[in-house]
């Protein structure tokens, strides 16, 4: 049986608005074992967000439990927060995040400088092979504006893997791409995907959840749908019979 | 994340608004170099008032006799008509003190000295031939006298500079000649070296120094002493030389505990640091306008700070996203803030220092920079760095990751 990489049982969420008591989530159970590619589907105000902050160690359930690699997160103090964010999740970014005026190297590293667990010697080393693995190998002293947004993300994804984490949290990763750099992207989370990492990426386009192995879908703060893809589809067959655009 | 990592960062951080970092450091720059350049002044002029002083022999110590004792209706004595002091005092001081080196008695009488058709009224002071030392006073021709001549209390005579220009004709050569003190003749052996003004306008070469047995004896016919003059054996015992010649002359002078001193000792330090005071007055005023700069400075940083905490949340919120501890940020902000007032202080220190030298090369102030300045200067600026990089650092660190990482 794979190792389980997150168990959640009847996590709730809620937020004090002035006098108001706003339920974000409302009791939300499932796991994902570790191979998996999960999508977590869900139009605005269904809980999504607040899923991923609470999947991402940013914020903390108010009720109910959340393992993270077997580590139960409730009660971990701020710095505790910040030491599995760097271990265990790589977070990939609609916007990128990546450091302006810094090169893909240095942008990559970045996680490394937090993990007093990696000698400073290794980690130039590290984060090369991060971005080869990204095919970005020849692109390592270029700086974010000199990249196309599809590149960055790249970059940014190199990052999320530098640490190896047990999960790579990708949050509408190809909001801000153009559909045939949006699927280059998921083949790239596709390969990992076959290379063992388990990934979790939310969004709320029902054509990025059809290249992920399940879907989980939220409404009002409920999962109202959990479903094993069948049929799989490859996003590399896909942007093979994509049409050439003329422009390009 | 180790130190050198921590101040490549920061160091990157700051040639991104290459301008701003400069701007900023603007505020140290002046305040540190204002506070080397005033301080530089204010140690200077102190510095040349002090040489000045201890040209008069600043290991000097001077006893003269007091009384608080009346006669009458109950007028004080004046100190020139005590007889307390006595050459057994001297003897005593000699044999018995171990701060003191020399030690002279001091007489002194008013006459005119003559020589040929020429004469001038002046000094003589008998001494001892250790006065010499005593004052750091030097001969520019012939020799001092000797132990012997004190003992045959013999007529001869030192003469300073101002009254061989007054008595001799320019050129003529005053050793061996004859002159008559009063209406005593006196043989010249020694010319001493020119001294010039003393601190208080008082001309020190007008006068004649003798053995003071010969103007006990030949002129004043009195067995008692004016002064002692002693040296201690460096500048720092002066006080434990005072307390030693105190407790010597008690014992000799025969006085009770309850007793008051008949005698009064002065140092030459005592005197320094009356007048030195003035001016650390001045450089403790000269100090507080620039340290205001340098608090101006601070607050410059401070608010520098604040809008880069401001502009970088992103940037903050991601570093959170990725494992950075709040203490993590906050001592990268910290070392950003250190590193413009560090930077900021190294080149207000050279800009001091010159501007030091520029003063004393154009204007011909004495200056003098000091070690301590720059060590002081250069600590505040790093304080400053970290008191008014604390705030703007800590309000980094306690943003929430999630808010700053959607913050626009």
């Amino acid at each position: 049986m794979a190792k389980r990489i997150l168990d959640i049982i009847d996590l709730k969420r809620s937020f004090t608005v002035g006098s108001e008591t706003v339920h974000a989530l409302k009791g939300v159970s499932f796991t994902v074992d570790a191979g998996e590619f999960v999508t977590i589907m869900g139009s605005s105000g269904s809980g999504k967000t607040t899923m991923l902050n609470i999947l991402g160690c940013l914020d903390k359930p108010t009720d109910g439990q959340y393992l993270l690699d077997g580590v139960d997160v409730k009660g971990l103090s701020r710095d505790e927060l910040a030491k599995l964010r760097n271990r265990k999740i790589g977070f990939v970014f609609q916007s990128y995040n990546l450091l302006a005026r810094t090169s893909a190297l240095e942008n990559v590293e970045l996680p490394l400088l937090y993990n007093n667990d990696v000698p400073a010697e290794e980690r130039k080393e590290k984060a090369i092979k991060a971005l080869e693995s990204v095919g970005l190998g020849d692109r390592l002293d270029h700086v974010p504006n000199q990249l196309s947004g599809g590149q960055q993300q790249r970059v940014a994804i190199a990052r999320a893997l530098v640490n190896e984490p047990v999960m790579i949290l990708a949050d509408e990763a190809t909001g801000n791409l153009d559909s045939r750099t949006s699927y280059g992207i998921m083949a790239l989370f596709q390969e990992l995907n076959t290379k063992g990492k388990t990934i979790v990426f939310v969004t709320h386009e029902p054509d990025i959840a059809t290249f992920s192995s399940r879907t989980i879908t939220l409404k009002d703060g409920r999962i109202v749908k959990d479903v094993k893809n069948e049929n799989v589809r490859s996003a590399k067959e896909v942007l093979a019979a994509m049409p050439v655009d003329k422009d390009e | 994340m180790n130190l050198i990592k921590l101040l490549e960062l920061a160091g990157k951080a700051l040639m991104r608004n290459k301008t701003r970092a400069f701007l900023t450091m603007l505020g140290i720059i002046i305040g540190v170099g204002a506070v080397i350049t005033m301080v530089s002044i204010g140690e200077g002029s102190k510095q040349s008032i002090r040489s000045q002083l201890s040209g008069m022999g600043s290991n000097m110590i001077m006893i003269r006799p007091f009384s608080t004792s009346t006669v009458g209706g109950g007028a004080r004595l004046g100190t020139t008509g005590l007889q307390t002091l006595r050459l057994e005092d001297v003897k005593s001081i000699e044999e018995q003190a171990k701060f003191i080196t020399d030690v002279s008695p001091s007489v002194s009488t008013n006459a005119q000295a003559i020589y040929g058709p020429d004469n001038w009224p002046t000094q003589m002071q008998g001494v001892a031939p250790s006065y010499l030392n005593i004052r750091e006073w030097k001969l520019s021709s012939g020799m001092p006298f000797t132990d012997d001549d004190v003992t045959t209390s013999s007529k001869v005579c030192l003469l300073g500079q101002t009254v061989i220009d007054n008595i001799f004709t320019p050129g003529e050569n005053p050793i061996g000649k004859v002159i008559r003190f009063g209406k005593i003749p006196f043989t010249v052996i020694g010319v001493l070296e020119k001294k010039g003004e003393n601190t208080f306008g008082q001309d020190q070469d007008d006068i004649i120094l003798a053995p003071y047995s010969t103007v006990q004896k030949r002129i004043l016919a009195i067995v008692y002493i004016q002064n002692i003059f002693a040296s201690a054996i460096d500048e720092n015992s002066s006080d434990t030389a005072t307390k030693e010649l105190t407790a010597i002359l008690r014992v000799n002078h025969k006085l009770k505990p309850n007793d008051d001193n008949d005698f009064t000792i002065r140092t030459q330090v005592e005197l320094i640091n009356t007048i030195s005071s003035t001016s650390q007055l001045l450089t403790v005023l000269l100090t507080a306008i620039a340290g205001i700069s340098l608090l101006v400075g601070g607050i410059g940083i401070m608010n520098i700070m604040y809008v880069s905490v401001t502009e970088r949340t992103k940037e903050i919120g991601l570093r959170m996203a990725i494992g950075a501890r709040g203490r993590d940020i906050l001592l990268q902000f910290l070392v950003e803030a250190i590193l413009i007032s560090i930077t900021g202080g190294i080149i207000g220190v050279v800009l001091g220092v010159t501007a030091a030298k520029l003063v004393t090369l154009f204007l011909g102030w004495p200056t003098l920079v000091s070690q301590s300045s720059i060590i002081l200067s250069f600590a505040v600026c790093a304080i400053t760095g970290v008191f008014f990089g604390y705030y703007p650092a800590q309000s980094a660190s306690r943003l929430d990751p999630i808010e700053a990482l959607r913050y626009e």
